[in-house]
């Protein structure tokens, strides 16, 4: 009996990889845990080892190929007895023998990451780019890794510190090659100890550094919290506007694919709560390049809202040597006039989609992406409102107390006149995040979620 | 390695009169500072939480003796006493305490979070043992800069069960951070005495499994104090990395004005008052060698008697805070990109 061998999915988030290196050939005898193939993702090259015995009878896949699917078959194992030469690939789908109601659930994750990069986001999303500018197309996690490598040579006092950031190279390598270029007095690994480093990064700050902490993810963050809350953010206020912290905490925040409760939290309503704190959460590469930039110059700590889910994902970025955007302002990443849908995030990405879907059905959605939580512009939903008359809020975190419901408040108080309906909230489901397939998608947000709470407001339905 | 206790050695004879004297000033004005305070806040000019350092100043003269300009300072929030043994104003201390606009964080602060940038002293902090990282970030910054600051993170015996304490001591070691760890074992974590708390009650030996030196000091001898935190001081400026003293210490009053301090004997602090005083005990050395005689001392004791009572008035003077210093240092301006 034949053997498939498949490529692994070596991540939660892993969809595709490059085959980059066979380490036996045809012919070769394989034992279980021996090491058969290297496969590189877009986080590291991983060792692939084998898990059944016998003789590698057939390599389906060549090395140096990219974009093979997870549980493709890359090769045939004949086993004891088994003539080599004659086996043959069981037949099989080309990508996935995951249960439809799975594939079908992560169907609009990529896809909604996916669908902005439409061409009228790079003209929407910053007037200020000069006409004629050209574009790269570049992933989230190479525009934050710009980002912090530019302020890192224009400014000494910036550091970066965190776990495996530096000689790993970043758990989500958003921290690729900094150790290279500004070796390990700006590079720094730190041990396992949230709560301590973010304190010794504010005393850093305290002392005038401009440090970057990075989370692993923000979940690992309330270890920390206390130390981001009552020193970072109050110290200014506390010392008469002595003692300023300037210091940005950044690393993925919100839902990552099938980790858990634990590790799968959006924090935007939790630190946008704080007076004294900036908060941002941006949606595309040159948002996230633009807005990190502002966050290492700012005086004042920033939290730095990612996401693990769009870190892949690559858009259009302005090819300028010195790209900064305001902290505190949206951008509408979609003209409409007949209601306002309100993201951050990850959830731009699903509104956009959202947006192409009701237009299909006559309905031409505004798409206000905040980029920033605190300070929030209102001024720009509230403009938007006016026009359209209906707001759809959404965002990735929970209901209750969340960031929709501050937006819904302020539209309602700021424009209540204008509202044609109540304010709509599209959210996290109200429950710790579930890890099965099928009970993660049904409590996250997605485009349909959004498609429907327009609809509602413009009673279509 | 660490962490043999050390026995408090009386006064090396290389402290000078002149030092020696300083630290009698430095000693009497937080005592004094310290009383009026207490005084005010029992008139309900000071209100909230007000946490007095009499009988601890033996700590943070003798400390303080040892650092140079540019080293830092952080503590916790029974932080008068470090604020007046690194120069900053009394009256500017005093008028926080009232919560007026000449307080040293314009009255938004309060008793525990005051901070000068001048004098490098960096709070004041309310939350227990939250300074402990904070201090070792500013070690950190001064090895960033390859400048040879010290920063000393003081803190008490409670906050020595904080995990961040130990969060701190393991980078601190591991990097070699320019660090003293000063732990003022005052006995009691509010009521709660060192032995019910902590399962190592030697808290000098809370660096052994972080490979960082520690020692046991006489917190109530100024001078034993000074000794200890030059070769502390120096351990740490010369680049080997952070350094523990724990001084054994004990604090007159209750843990804030409103402790009854129902968890210890009236004989108890009686005793330690009558026999292990900091300031009873250098007034006798100073006596004894022949620093000074009683009416130079008087003479003294007067001068910072009228210091403590021009802070007093200033603090009540002083008006309160603008309402529009209600929407004021929320966050700073961020320069144009």
């Amino acid at each position: 009996m034949s053997v498939d061998i498949l490529m692994p999915a070596l991540s939660p988030t892993m969809e595709e990889g490059t085959l980059s290196k066979w380490l036996k050939k045809e012919g070769d005898t394989v034992s279980s845990g021996d090491v058969i193939a290297e496969i590189e993702t877009d986080k590291a090259t991983m060792e692939v080892e084998a898990v059944d015995e016998g003789t590698l009878a057939k390599i389906l896949v060549p090395e140096g190929t990219e974009g093979v699917k997870v549980n493709a078959v890359i090769a045939v194992l004949a086993e004891e007895g088994e003539d080599a030469g004659s086996v043959e690939a069981k037949k099989k789908p080309d990508s996935s023998p995951v249960p439809e109601t799975e594939k079908k659930d992560e169907a609009p994750a990529s896809e909604g990451a996916a669908a902005p990069e439409a061409p009228e986001v790079k003209v929407l999303s910053d007037p200020s780019i000069p006409e004629g500018t050209s574009f790269t197309e570049t992933t989230v996690r190479d525009a934050l890794r710009d980002a912090m490598a530019e302020e890192m040579r224009r400014d000494e006092n910036v550091f970066l510190m965190g776990e495996e950031v530096a000689q790993y190279q970043g758990a989500y390598k958003v921290s690729r090659e900094l150790l290279q270029e500004f070796g390990d007095r700006r590079v720094v690994d730190t041990p396992i100890t949230e709560h301590g480093f973010a304190g010794l990064g504010v005393g850093a700050a305290f002392a005038g550094l401009k440090p970057i902490v990075e989370f692993m993810t923000f979940n690992f963050a309330m270890q920390a919290i206390d130390q981001i809350v009552n020193s970072a953010a109050k110290t200014l206020y506390m010392s008469g506007g002595q003692m300023g912290c300037p210091i940005v905490f950044r690393g993925p925040n919100g839902a990552a694919a099938r980790v858990g409760a634990q590790h799968s939290q959006d924090y935007s309503s939790w630190y946008g709560h704080i007076p004294g704190l900036k908060v941002v959460a941006p949606y595309d590469a040159a948002d996230a390049k633009g807005l990190l930039k502002a966050a290492i110059r700012d005086p004042n700590p920033v939290i730095f809202l990612e996401h693990e889910l769009l870190y892949g994902h690559s858009f259009p970025v302005p090819d300028l040597d010195d790209y900064v955007l305001p902290i505190g302002k949206a951008a509408i990443k979609r003209q409409g006039t007949d209601v306002t849908l309100v993201a951050h995030s990850r959830m731009v990405g699903f509104a956009l989609e959202a947006a192409e879907k009701l237009a299909e059905q006559g309905i031409d959605a505004e798409v206000v992406d905040l980029r920033t939580i605190r300070p929030l512009d209102t001024a720009t939903v509230i403009e938007s409102v006016k026009k359209t008359n209906r707001i759809v809020c959404c965002e990735e975190g929970w209901r209750f107390m969340g960031v929709g419901a501050e937006i819904a408040a302020t539209v309602t108080a700021e424009a209540f006149d204008y509202l044609d309906a109540p304010p709509a909230r599209v959210h996290q489901k109200d429950v710790p995040l579930p890890y099965a397939a099928n009970l993660e998608a049904l409590s996250l947000p997605n485009a349909d979620d959004i498609v429907e709470a327009a609809l509602k407001v413009c009673y279509v339905k | 390695m660490a962490t043999k206790p050390k026995s408090s050695k009386k006064a090396p004879t290389k402290t000078g009169k002149d030092e020696i004297l300083k630290y009698y000033r430095d000693m009497l004005l937080i005592r004094r500072f310290e009383e009026k305070a207490g005084q005010l806040y029992g008139m309900g000019k000071i209100a909230g939480f007000c946490h007095l350092y009499i009988g601890q100043e033996a700590v943070v003269t003798g400390v303080q003796a040892c650092l140079k300009d540019g080293d830092q300072v952080i503590t916790g929030y029974r932080d008068h006493g470090h604020m007046l043994a690194c120069g900053m104003d009394p009256k500017g201390v005093m008028a926080e305490l009232t919560g007026r606009i000449g307080g040293l964080s314009k009255g938004k602060g309060g008793s525990m979070h005051m901070f000068s940038k001048e004098k490098n002293f960096f709070g004041g902090h309310g939350i227990v043992g939250a300074q402990v990282p904070i201090g070792t970030g500013l070690g950190f910054a001064n090895k960033y800069r390859g400048n040879d600051h010290v920063s000393v993170a003081y803190f008490g015996d409670g906050a020595s069960n904080q995990g961040q304490v130990y969060e701190s001591f393991n980078m601190a070691s591991l990097w070699d951070l320019p660090v003293v760890y000063v732990i003022e074992n005052n006995m009691y974590a509010m009521g709660t005495s060192v032995d019910r708390a902590s399962a190592e009650t030697e808290l000098f030996k809370r660096g052994i499994s972080f490979e960082i030196e520690g020692e046991e000091v006489d917190g109530m001898d100024v001078l034993a104090v000074r000794e200890a935190g030059e070769r502390a001081v120096k351990y740490a400026r010369s680049g080997k990395g952070p350094y523990i003293l724990e001084m054994k210490t004990y604090r007159y009053r209750g843990h804030s004005m409103s402790d009854p301090a129902k968890y210890r004997k009236r004989e108890e602090v009686d005793d330690v008052r009558s026999h292990h005083d900091p300031i009873d005990g250098l007034k006798k050395h100073i006596l004894e060698a022949g620093h000074a005689d009683e009416a130079e001392l008087k003479k003294i004791d007067n001068e910072i008697k009228a210091i403590v009572k021009e802070a007093a008035d200033f603090s009540l003077e002083s008006p309160e805070p603008d309402p529009s210093d209600l929407w004021t240092d929320v966050l700073k301006d961020a320069e144009v990109a």
